[in-house]
């Protein structure tokens, strides 16, 4: 069992961090003039929900939201037991080519769910550009994949783990081993 | 789940399982690019060796869909044709180390009998008169699909009940889920004990249709009756045992017709109403690869899905 070592962000730097990313997006895409948020399920989608809502308030860009499951683009998919549970994708038009999609996730570790995130979305066509905003980056890469936006950037050990809890009392929090 | 030989060892949560990643599947048969790269690298044998279209194309899309190598053999191009036994086909197959091996076959338990002797994870695409478990699967699917449950609903299935394989699997899979299961067939159609499985028995097609939700009309399986007279001739089996337009007027008005496939075209079922509003034939159809993809997803996982068995 894993227990909370400290609390990285609370409910209030939480909202914080998504305000400033939304203005981030606003900023590099305003001439695009519309963004697709594809939230990485599961902790990714209400994330992107919340990212659309206050970029919805900045003006300026259209925000549409997506969800998309990596299930079957994992690279352990049959290592681990029991067999992962298959969620639904979907996709505003159920198509991705020639948007701009920024996919959303809650913490960004060893980059394997952003690959394989890529590569489901490249199944719905060939989107104009793809960028990532992440709530917690917790280093450890294990692939060649940076985001565009974070919302923390936290210094871990492999031990710990980084849990992002949204249940109305929000917060992100830093767990390892007693 | 290691192999998938019957609707009768399944529970109801496996189904249910079954049923639910079958509706997330069913989503990648409508993208642009309608393949992911799940089951790269593993390979599934569908030996065939009774006659199909269906079941089997159903099955090369669904493991080409999830990237998959599919392999055919089908009875008239196999060694079996020059006397090789089914056990040593088997044996020969499992030398190739394939992941999964599909299996038709005339005799009832074929594939129960190869499970014991490969390594391979083995799915019954129809066993004799037995059992037919993806052909229930994707009956329940599309059932579900057009009535948003299968619970409480009433389902007659009409026609050569003894014969049927389908029939044997539906009526497990949809009692098992909470349906109310009829049958009704000339009397020598119809197996003896068959009300033991829950079904319950009409002699006669007009009341068993009667208020059902859905109506399941079965081919006469010609090829399995031995040229033992089991009816008069085809036509007055469509008089009395077919299902016309006068006889789809009686039926509920939100039921849905389903046949199985192949059909025989006026004699279980008129054009009129296998092509009408109520047919959800070609849904099932749909729904066959979809619910193919969710079981080579669930036994086709190789080392670790063995390891989940022990």
């Amino acid at each position: 069992m894993l227990i909370e070592k400290r609390e990285l962000l609370d409910q209030a730097g939480i909202s914080r961090a998504l305000k400033r990313i939304a203005h981030e997006i606003v900023e590099r895409n305003a001439a695009v003039g519309e963004v697709v948020l594809v939230g990485i399920r599961t902790a990714g989608v209400p994330l992107a929900e919340r990212l659309a809502a206050f970029i919805a308030d900045a003006g300026e860009v259209e925000a549409k939201v997506g969800a998309i499951d990596i299930t079957l683009y994992r690279d352990d998919v049959f290592e681990g037991l029991p067999k992962p549970e298959v969620g639904t994708t979907t996709l505003p038009g159920n198509a991705a080519a020639g948007k701009t999609i920024i996919l959303v996730d809650d913490v960004l570790y060893t980059g394997r769910t952003i690959r394989a995130a890529l590569d489901a979305l490249m199944d719905f066509g060939r989107p104009r550009a793809v960028q990532l905003a992440v709530l917690v980056d917790r280093g450890h890469r294990e692939l060649p994949i940076q985001p565009d936006y974070v919302g923390l950037k936290v210094e871990t050990t492999r031990q710990q783990s980084v849990k992002v809890i949204l249940d109305g009392r929000d917060r992100a929090v830093l767990r390892e081993k007693p | 789940m290691k192999h998938l030989l019957g609707i009768e060892g399944l529970s109801v949560a496996e189904i249910t399982k079954i049923l639910d990643l079958a509706d997330t599947f069913a989503e990648i048969n409508t993208r642009p690019i309608k393949k992911v790269p799940t089951l790269r690298g593993k390979t599934v044998i569908n030996l065939f060796l009774e006659a199909s279209t269906r079941t089997r194309t159903s099955f090369e899309i669904a493991a080409k869909r999830l990237s998959a190598d599919a392999v055919n053999i089908s009875g008239s191009t196999s060694s079996t044709t020059k006397g090789e036994t089914l056990l040593d086909t088997a044996k020969n197959l499992q030398a190739m180390a394939p992941d999964v091996i599909v299996l038709r076959h005339s005799s009832s338990g074929a594939p129960h009998f190869i499970a014991k002797h490969v390594d391979a994870a083995v799915i019954n695409a129809g066993d004799g008169t037995h059992e037919h478990p993806t052909q229930a699967l994707l009956d329940a699917a599309t059932i579900r699909k057009h009535k948003g449950k299968v619970a409480g609903l009433t389902v007659a299935i009409v026609g050569d009940i003894a014969h049927s394989r389908v029939a044997r699997s539906d009526i497990l899979a949809l009692t098992k889920l909470g349906a109310h299961v009829r049958v009704a067939g000339p009397r020598t159609m119809l197996p003896v004990g068959i009300e033991e499985m829950g079904a319950t028995v009409f002699e006669r097609v007009e009341p068993a249709v009667e208020g059902a939700d859905v109506v399941m009309m079965l081919r006469i399986q010609l090829e399995r009756l031995g040229g033992a007279g089991l009816f008069p001739n085809t036509r007055e089996y469509s008089r009395y045992f077919g299902l016309g337009p006068r006889l789809a007027a009686t039926l509920k008005p939100d039921a849905i017709v389903m046949h199985p496939g192949p059909i025989n075209r006026g004699v279980e079922l008129d054009p009129a109403v296998a092509d009408g509003a109520r047919s959800v034939i070609l849904d099932q159809v749909a729904y066959g690869v979809a619910v193919r993809m969710a079981l080579l997803y669930l036994c086709g996982g190789g080392a670790s899905s063995a390891a989940a068995e022990a």
